[in-house]
């Protein structure tokens, strides 16, 4: 039986998703050890839907799908907090760059440039909305 | 002495109280800060994943321009600019092979880019071009004692101006490059917590929620901690937290507004500079009756 699960978890870990992930953010998936200090850090965590060390454990597991339609992702706004404080040098805002990339490369944006008001642009400054048009369009 | 200069989109427009206020306080403190004649978007955000080059061409094309007119240091003042310039200038110096697609890609430039432009924000420059003693010893010949005597102000770093480490101008847990400044210039810092805490950034575009909660808290703490105004150096922190109070206001009654302005403002009022300068009008909380007495 558990020969059996090992081999079912081998081949998750070793899909295409999970090398893909690596692949665009540089990253060691296998460094995290799941301590949770970024979780702990993130300013954005309470309004997540997946905790930012969940994210690791997720793609560690090949779980794609669960990933892609969390909110988690997009809410992520680089702030690079967890990025300075992981105790394994994992970069995980490149992770989360990497997961956004996956959808948006599809040509699948997240954002809706064409549906802001002219108020809203005309309120906005430039660096708000190219920065929002860079990490949410594709 | 002359630095060449870039200013980013936003300090042309929304933030023109930004860049009015550091170039005359700069020229105040015996730096000329010289435009480039031509530069263009940074792109505000540097590109994350390992295989796309094509976002570091905007950032060094602007590297190039300062080549091109003789300069080896450019100085800025966004914060999301110095992130997005001095991170693409680090990876294409120390990565031979992505130098060299990016050069071939950007052929019809005059002038190769070979890793060799250091990028400065202004914020260093006062401290080691200028010296935060001699800003306090012109601050205190301009007014004795010097006019922000008295006032309590809040750092806000925010992300970009100190991670990641490598591009950081201070510590990205416990800066205190700010705080000397505000001591430069003859007030009193306060401590607070959320200094370095992420106020949402682009999320104000489509979850302004998410924004109003994180600038709540933000400004909040500064004023438990006995603050009377806020200082940044990023045009979208400055947003988030001065002009969202409105939003702010809507959600928590109760939340007593404070003024928000950049560092160059608080420092071209502890010069003495013409008022023209402050441009306060671009501030959505007027600083006037706080900074000026």
């Amino acid at each position: 039986m558990f020969r059996g699960m090992k081999f079912e978890l081998e081949s998750k870990i070793k899909n295409k998703f999970v090398q893909k992930v690596e692949e665009l953010s540089g990253e060691n998936l296998s460094a995290c050890y799941q301590c949770g200090k970024c979780s702990a850090g993130c300013p954005s965590a309470p309004f997540m839907d997946i905790l930012p060390n969940q994210v690791i454990r997720l793609i560690q597991l090949g779980m794609k799908k669960e990933l892609m339609n969390s909110k988690t992702i997009w809410i992520c706004a680089s702030c690079f907090t967890c990025s300075v404080r992981c105790p394994k040098g994992v970069d995980l805002a490149k992770i989360m760059e990497a997961l956004r990339q996956i959808q948006l490369r599809q040509n699948i944006d997240y954002g809706k440039p064409l549906n802001l008001s002219k108020e809203k642009i005309g309120e906005l400054p430039q660096i708000a909305l190219v920065s929002n048009f860079r990490k949410f369009t594709a | 002495m002359k630095l060449a200069y870039y200013p980013g989109c936003t300090l042309k427009t929304q933030a023109k109280n930004f860049e009015d206020s550091a170039i005359a306080s700069f020229e105040k403190l015996g730096i000329e800060l010289e435009e480039l004649k031509r530069w263009n978007c940074c792109g505000t955000v540097y590109s994350l994943t390992s295989d796309d080059l094509m976002h570091h061409l905007a950032p060094i094309r602007n590297l190039i321009r300062v080549k091109e007119e003789g300069k080896s240091k450019v100085v800025t003042f966004c914060s999301m600019c110095y992130n997005t310039l001095k991170r693409s200038a680090i990876r294409i110096k120390n990565n031979d092979e992505d130098r060299e697609k990016i050069n071939n890609f950007m052929d019809r430039e005059e002038v190769k880019y070979e890793g060799d432009i250091e990028v400065l924000h202004g914020l260093e420059v006062l401290k080691n071009e200028v010296g935060f003693d001699k800003i306090t010893k012109i601050v205190g010949e301009v007014h004795e004692p010097p006019i922000l005597n008295g006032l309590k102000i809040a750092p806000y770093y925010g992300c970009l101006l100190l991670r990641p480490d490598e591009i950081g101008i201070d510590d990205p847990e416990n800066p205190s490059i700010l705080e000397d400044f505000i001591y430069a210039i003859g007030a009193e810092p306060i401590d607070f917590p959320y200094k370095n805490e992420c106020c949402g950034a682009y999320q104000t575009v489509n979850e302004v929620n998410i924004v109003v909660d994180k600038a709540y808290n933000i400004i909040n703490n500064a004023q438990r901690m006995g603050a009377n105004i806020i200082i940044t150096s990023c045009p979208l922190c400055e947003f988030n937290l001065d002009k969202r109070q409105k939003d702010i206001k809507k959600k928590y009654p109760n939340f007593k507004e404070i003024p928000v302005v950049y560092f160059t403002q608080a420092l071209a009022v502890a010069l003495g500079l013409d008022p023209k300068t402050y441009r306060f009008d671009l501030n959505y909380i007027s600083p006037q009756a706080v900074l000026v007495k």
